[in-house]
């Protein structure tokens, strides 16, 4: 990510270095080195405040970085103002302009760089967000998602070296939103223009993109591909930002080559060396995570049944929600306050209701180790924001 | 819709009497509330709008004289004697109300354009400024005038040293190295007294754009003046629209700015109404000559909002 020179780089990638920006004394964004791959899809995911729409205003020339540059390619873009930059933005709200029709708003960017005959590409561009038979409506009597694909239509028919998104799928329905994360992708796909896509939707930013960079208080957290950030987080807030975790503090009793034996609350758990993320010392601390999914429920009744070699703890179940496809379990454990495990719903227990006693058991090798230094409860969402 | 629907019921003779019933249910009282509501402006618009245009188109129509009395004897000539001889003053109304329009045009977008945008925390004590002049009385603003105008003032002074008189007398706008008592100072006032009606709408209108669509025009390659062409005036098209309108309209009937500031040879036809009715006596002619002139304004304004198509604004 960091010491590249512009000449071993090819293409046309966005990169970063060393861009921030600051308000007065509050750091948006924080020194920040950054590359996004050519024709990559890649997601900013972050709350709200986390400077992941501040950074995607600095490459569109929106904002204009306190510190570091931009580069497009070899060109450095950091002093030339958002005309002049190859790049264009899917506003937040879309901003179309209301006074134009759809047609004018797709064929605004091209009638600025005086192309006169427009109008093969914008019925082109209008029939591939399938909004053929719109051209001459104005936006205020579009739907929110037929607008939102006008403001993409009029984004990309300038054919740009990088398509910034910021929330467009903000104002959507959940339903309607799901269905323009497909349609987001195929356009992708299909135009093989780099997107960068700003979202505080940890689900979207999975769905929808190759890399995704994790963004907290102006830096970022955590960058790679969405299995791997869900499989491997690397500090607490990557781990509970993105989907749950269930995070134990423990001691670490013994390391023998690539198995480290932690304790918490007289239990022992196992887990490999490289997925711990901070040096393992005997007598240090550590916070031991594993994802709800993981984990089994077994009936303290059924406890010889677990095999061997499986990490467990045994609890009491103190809320079970149904939902569908999964049955999701508060269990109750003197490990651990609470944690949470989702059953699939393949065959059910019919003992396992709130009040009964439990064993967990996972995998050692699905358990992963982080450093104790940090907010345990970092990146985890309140019931506001779930709900926003 | 399947087509398994029940078919369409036959047709039923209306039944009057359900919907009378429904409607006497509600009280009467209540029924009528709207229209209490309205009547007090019922009546003011009645008593004064359309009484004293009834009487002013009949007393347009009257012939006699003061002295024996007015008699409604249908006389329209009073109309076509009123164009003939004031024409000249009609020109020069639309001519001069015309002129000092664009110039609060081109003067007050900056100006709104400015508070809208860019003046931040100032923006409200900028907006008191510009309606600060009403504080005080319009003639008194306008006497105002006389002085920052008057011949030997820093004003003329300034103006003749930079030469600017030689080209404003060569237009006509300016005569004998004097301001006051010229077209140009009628104008001048007409334009400061009129500014704070074209501001105020600008501004509205301008403050409502939102700041992304300028960024968005950035975004695809606007530059900062395409921006403001492409984006800006047509979005505040609505208050040039009324900005121009609340000027133009009564600063073609002013006759204030044209009896202090000008002569004879700059009245506008407010001032001819005004002489008619006060001094002359010739209430017809003064009455005709009113209805010449809302029926000329209501021509211009019509031509004017049709050329500027704003019922396809938002």
């Amino acid at each position: 990510m960091t010491e590249t020179s512009p000449t071993d780089r090819g293409g046309d990638d966005v990169r970063l270095t060393g861009i921030s920006k600051s308000y007065g004394s509050f750091h948006a964004v924080k020194p920040l080195d950054l590359t996004v791959p050519e024709g990559s899809f890649f997601a900013l995911l972050g709350a709200s405040g986390c400077g992941k729409t501040t950074t995607l205003r600095m490459i569109a020339g929106l904002e204009d970085p306190t510190t570091g540059s931009v580069f497009l390619g070899e060109k450095d873009v950091t002093g030339l103002p958002p005309h002049k930059r190859p790049v264009n933005t899917v506003f937040q709200s879309y901003a179309l302009f209301p006074h134009l029709d759809i047609y004018e708003n797709v064929a605004f960017g091209l009638r600025r760089r005086g192309i006169k005959s427009v109008k093969k590409q914008v019925g082109d561009m209008l029939d591939l967000v399938q909004l053929g038979d719109f051209a001459k409506r104005k936006p205020h009597q579009l739907s929110g998602g037929q607008q939102q694909r006008v403001a993409v239509a009029r984004a990309l028919i300038n054919h740009p070296k990088v398509l910034l998104l910021d929330e467009p799928l903000g104002a959507l329905d959940l339903k309607l939103r799901r269905q323009m994360q497909l349609e987001l992708k195929r356009i992708q796909t299909e135009v093989g223009i780099t997107f960068v896509h700003v979202t505080h939707d940890q689900e979207e930013a999975m769905t929808m993109a190759d890399t995704v960079a994790v963004m907290n208080a102006g830096r970022v957290e955590q960058l790679g591909a969405p299995a791997e950030l869900y499989e491997n987080p690397q500090t607490t807030f990557v781990a509970n930002f993105l989907g749950t975790s269930n995070l134990i503090e423990a001691d670490v009793a013994e390391k023998n080559g690539d198995e480290v034996v932690v304790t918490s609350a007289g239990v022992k758990l196992r887990l490999p060396a490289d997925r711990c993320t901070s040096q393992v010392a005997d007598g240090g601390r550590l916070l031991v995570g594993v994802r709800p999914e993981k984990i089994s429920l077994a009936h303290a009744d059924d406890a010889g049944s677990v095999p061997a070699g499986r990490n467990r703890i045994s609890g009491r179940i103190v809320d079970s929600s149904f939902i569908g496809v999964s049955t999701q379990y508060v269990i109750n454990s003197p490990v651990c306050g609470e944690l949470e495990v989702y059953a699939q719903n393949i065959e059910r227990d019919g003992r396992l209701v709130p009040g009964a006693e439990v064993v967990l058991h996972w995998n050692p090798a699905h358990t992963f180790g982080l450093d104790a230094a940090q907010d345990i409860d970092a990146g985890v969402k309140t019931v506001d924001e779930e709900g926003a | 819709m399947t087509a398994t629907e029940a078919p369409p019921a036959p047709p039923t003779p209306p039944t009057p009497t359900v919907t009378e019933a429904a409607v006497r249910k509600v009280p009467r009282r209540k029924r009528l509330i709207p229209y209490w509501l309205l009547l007090p402006g019922i009546l003011w618009l009645l008593v004064f709008f359309a009484l004293p245009m009834v009487y002013q188109a009949s007393t347009s129509v009257q012939t006699g004289s003061l002295e024996e009395g007015f008699e409604v004897t249908w006389h329209f000539a009073t109309y076509w004697d009123a164009i003939q001889e004031y024409y000249p003053q009609f020109v020069r109304s639309l001519l001069y109300a015309g002129t000092a329009t664009v110039l609060c045009l081109l003067l007050g977008y900056p100006l709104a354009y400015l508070i809208a945008f860019k003046a931040g925390r100032w923006r409200n004590l900028l907006l008191v400024l510009v309606i600060a002049p009403f504080f005080t009385s319009f003639l008194i603003r306008t006497l105002a005038w006389k002085t920052i105008l008057a011949d030997d003032g820093t004003v003329v002074g300034a103006l003749d040293a930079l030469r600017v008189l030689d080209v404003t007398s060569w237009l006509g706008w300016t005569a004998d190295d004097r301001v006051l008592a010229t077209p140009m100072a009628v104008v001048c006032g007409l334009t400061y007294n009129f500014l704070p009606f074209m501001i105020l709408p600008l501004y509205t209108s301008l403050e409502r754009i939102d700041g992304r669509l300028h960024e968005a025009a950035g975004d695809l390659y606007a530059r900062p003046a395409t921006t403001f062409r492409k984006v800006t005036v047509p979005l505040s098209m609505p208050g040039i629209v009324s900005g121009t309108l609340l000027t133009f309209i009564p600063a073609s009937g002013d006759y204030v700015n044209a009896e202090l500031l000008g002569s004879t040879d700059t009245k506008m036809v407010g001032s001819v109404i005004q002489s008619q009715f006060l001094r002359v006596l010739d209430y017809p002619t003064a009455a005709a000559l009113s209805f010449i002139l809302m029926a000329v304004v209501l021509v211009v304004v019509t031509v004017y909002i049709r050329r500027s198509g704003t019922e396809d604004l938002v």
